[in-house]
Order: C-alpha cells, then sequence, then structure tokens
C-alpha cells in the first residue's frame, strides 16, 4: 500500500478521534505539555501499525495506542514524581458519609472533582475517564485497556468507590 | 432482588451494561426501597460531577496541526523512492502488464453501492472534521423540518428519539448520489449518528444489514418513498437499535 493512500485512510479514521486521545493522555499525565507529547508519538506509532488496523473501533484502537505510550512515559518518569502512594488507610470508604459528589455539585467546584479524580491510581483513573467521560461501554473499555470485561467492571466499581471516599475527605478538608 | 444485590448491580444498570430482565427487577426494587433510591441518586451525583465540561481536555488546535504534519512527514518517507532504480523496474513490469490484463478483463469500476457508501462515509466524516455538524442546531423536530422548506425538493421525515436515548441535534443539507440530501444529526452519549435520507426511486419498503466501512457502521433502508442511510461508529447492535426506532417512530410529518 502506498504511503498516501495509507495516510488518506489514517486521517479519516484516527483524526476524528484526536479529542478522545488528548482527553485521556492529559488525564493519564496530569499535565499539557507531555499530554501533547504522548497523543503526537502514539499518533505516529498508530500510522506506523495502521496496516494491522483492519476497521472496527478506531477510537479504542486509537486508545488503546495512546494509553500504551503514556504508561511507557509514567514508568520512565515514576522516580521523579512525587510519590503519589493511595494510602488506603486514609481512604477508607465512608457508607454512612453523606453524598460527597452532590455537595461538589453544590458547591460548583469541579476543581475538586479533577484534583480528586487525579489523586486516583492510573489504573482506576483511567477507567473512570473511559466510562463517565469518554462515554465508552464496557467492551470498548476492555479493548482500550485490554482486560476482560469482569475485570472492567470490578476495576470500575472499586474506582468509583474510591473517587467517592477521595471526594468526601477532600470536602471535608474544605469545610 | 434484595438490598445487597441492589446495590452491587446498580453502577451496571446507570451504565445501561445490565440485562433486561434484571433490569427490570432493579427498577422494581428501587421503587420499593427509600434507602436503594437514595443511593442511586448518590451514583448519579456522583456521575454527574464528571459530566462538567471543565473535565474533558479537548485537544488544543495546534496540536491537531502538529499531529497532521507529523504523520504527513511519515507517510513521505514510506513512500517509496525507488522507481527510478532498474531492480525496481524488473519486478514492477511484469506486475504493471498484469494489472493491465486485469483492468481490461474487469471492465467496471466499483459497484454504484460502494461509491454511494464511500460517499457516505466521506460526508460523515467531514461533519465531524469541519466543526460543521448541523445548518440548524435544534432539538426539536418542528424546527428541524421546515428549515429543509425551499432547500430541498422533497421534506424528509423527522422524529426526535431523545426519550430512547438518541436526542436529535439537528439537521444540514449535504450533497450525495449526485443530488442535495438531508442529513439529520442524533447522538447517543458522545456518538454522533449521521442519517441521511433522499427520495427513493420506488415506493417499496425494503432494508440491508448493516456493513461496515473504515471501522463506521451503515444501517441502510428505505420506506415511504425515502431512502434512509445511518452511520456512526457507534457499535453497531446499537445502531441497529436506532435504525429500528427510526423506522417505527410514531411521528411522521408530511
Amino acid at each position: 500500500m502506498g504511503g498516501q493512500d495509507k495516510l488518506a485512510r489514517f486521517e479519516q479514521a484516527i483524526l476524528p478521534h484526536l479529542d478522545a486521545a488528548y482527553n485521556l493522555a492529559r488525564w493519564l499525565t496530569r499535565n499539557d505539555h507531555d499530554a501533547e507529547d504522548m497523543v503526537q508519538e502514539a499518533s505516529l506509532r498508530a500510522f506506523k501499525f495502521f496496516d494491522g488496523f483492519h476497521g472496527g473501533d478506531a477510537r479504542a484502537w486509537l486508545l488503546a495506542t495512546v494509553r500504551n505510550t503514556c504508561y511507557t512515559w509514567l514508568q520512565q518518569n515514576r522516580r521523579s514524581q512525587t510519590a503519589a502512594v493511595f494510602d488506603e488507610e486514609i481512604h477508607t470508604v465512608e457508607t454512612d458519609a453523606a453524598n460527597p459528589a452532590a455537595l461538589a455539585l453544590k458547591s460548583g467546584d469541579v476543581r475538586v472533582v479533577r484534583e480528586s479524580l487525579e489523586e486516583l491510581p492510573e489504573e482506576f483513573r483511567e477507567v473512570i475517564v473511559l466510562r463517565d467521560l469518554e462515554e465508552m461501554s464496557y467492551k470498548e473499555i476492555a479493548d482500550v485497556i485490554g482486560a476482560p470485561l469482569g475485570t472492567v467492571m470490578s476495576r470500575l466499581a472499586r474506582a468509583r468507590g474510591k473517587l467517592k471516599a477521595v471526594l468526601s475527605a477532600r470536602l471535608k478538608e474544605k469545610l | 432482588m434484595d438490598c445487597a444485590q441492589a446495590e452491587s448491580l446498580l453502577d451496571i444498570y446507570l451504565d445501561r451494561e445490565l440485562d433486561p430482565v434484571r433490569s427490570l427487577e432493579i427498577e422494581a426494587h428501587l421503587r420499593a426501597c427509600a434507602r436503594c433510591a437514595q443511593s442511586r441518586s448518590a451514583h448519579e451525583a456522583l456521575r454527574r460531577s464528571l459530566k462538567a465540561d471543565a473535565l474533558y481536555f479537548k485537544a488544543p488546535g495546534a496540536l491537531q496541526r502538529r499531529v497532521q504534519h507529523s504523520v504527513r512527514k511519515a507517510a513521505q518517507a514510506e513512500t517509496p523512492r525507488r522507481w527510478l532504480s532498474p531492480s525496481w523496474f524488473k519486478i514492477a513490469a511484469p506486475l504493471a502488464a498484469a494489472a493491465l490484463v486485469v483492468l481490461l478483463l474487469v471492465p467496471q469500476g466499483p459497484a454504484p453501492d460502494e461509491l454511494l457508501t464511500q460517499e457516505v462515509v466521506s460526508g460523515h466524516i467531514r461533519s465531524l472534521m469541519a466543526d460543521h455538524l448541523a445548518d440548524v442546531p435544534s432539538t426539536d423536530e418542528h424546527t428541524v423540518k421546515p428549515w429543509f422548506n425551499g432547500k430541498l425538493d422533497f421534506s424528509p421525515p423527522v422524529s426526535d428519539l431523545a426519550s430512547a436515548g438518541f436526542p436529535l441535534i439537528g439537521g444540514r443539507l449535504d450533497y450525495l448520489n449526485h443530488r442535495p440530501v438531508a442529513a439529520l444529526i442524533y447522538r447517543r452519549d458522545k456518538h454522533v449518528i449521521n442519517v441521511f435520507v433522499w427520495p427513493a426511486e420506488q415506493n417499496s419498503a425494503s432494508s440491508a444489514p448493516i456493513k461496515t466501512q473504515q471501522g463506521y457502521h451503515i444501517a441502510r433502508w428505505s420506506r415511504a418513498g425515502m431512502n434512509f442511510w445511518a452511520i456512526s461508529d457507534l457499535e453497531s447492535s446499537q445502531l441497529g437499535q436506532f435504525a429500528e426506532l427510526l423506522k417505527s417512530a410514531p411521528a411522521w410529518p408530511g
């Protein structure tokens, strides 16, 4: 296949999903600059392997590449980052806690939600981003993260529980 | 269904991933149990708080250009430049001869249906890329339908399917099959569905199985003297569901 023909097909199939690619990269890297680099690198990688894409869900296919690129980068940069170890002790889920998300909404404070989500470990952060922000089905998420459907469901359940706990903790700090 | 089961299935239910039987069971439980109903609102609040526009990072315009530029450069690097070399010619000449024979033996180009499919795919992609999804952005079928008056020599049927989770978001003029056509735009979550409508040559009702091209699914049918082509990156089962809803939409104004 000629490079130009491949280019045309690639641009048609992949470029419409650049927002999705950037959103995922931005949430995984947690900063604009690195997110842009990740999308650029992942796009090139996707183009290189585009012959292996035989139709199907282009968004999930691109996001899987973006995710891999980001995880490689995260591993390399882990040491230089402030150790963001998620402390299960601090963030125990309080079942009797008042509805933290409703409180966050009421206070109109998107920032608390953003910071709480950023605080979650990547494996939990990404499933929430893919499900609630990107509005992907469980099947699509399974394709992106390369895990079985059951794993997607259980991880999503744990991720939401943790997010709720972090949100309550943060809102309590503010009060 | 008891509270423990309801609680464990609530998220899956709200994600619309629970099977119909258990969905009915959990709905019955939520109607009967105030505590679980409250838990449902808490779950829904969490979801709503994540839907804030400020939480979705859209790609900066410069990034789109940067990606396009670097991919084009990569494509150029892949295009073979050895076409002048004699060794390449030795391989290419017989291939070219063979191709010529094939061309002579197979007289016609792509079937008309293939061409139309390609046009529909291109139309769909254009609508997504150029920030020109709708000429008349409106969720009201009574605004969208009259808008086509005087722009087309037919009046497309327009029905809103918001109650079924496929809200109408507007209409647009497009050009397909050598004629201006109506494009109706629907949305399912973040997926856009373009429905192209134009008069059919025959008045008979028919429909074709969903086909896939370049990752997009396409549903086609004819009804009430109109051709319908619905295209989206939605999963094919969901697009099929959408097509069935549209075929049986109660309101067929005009």
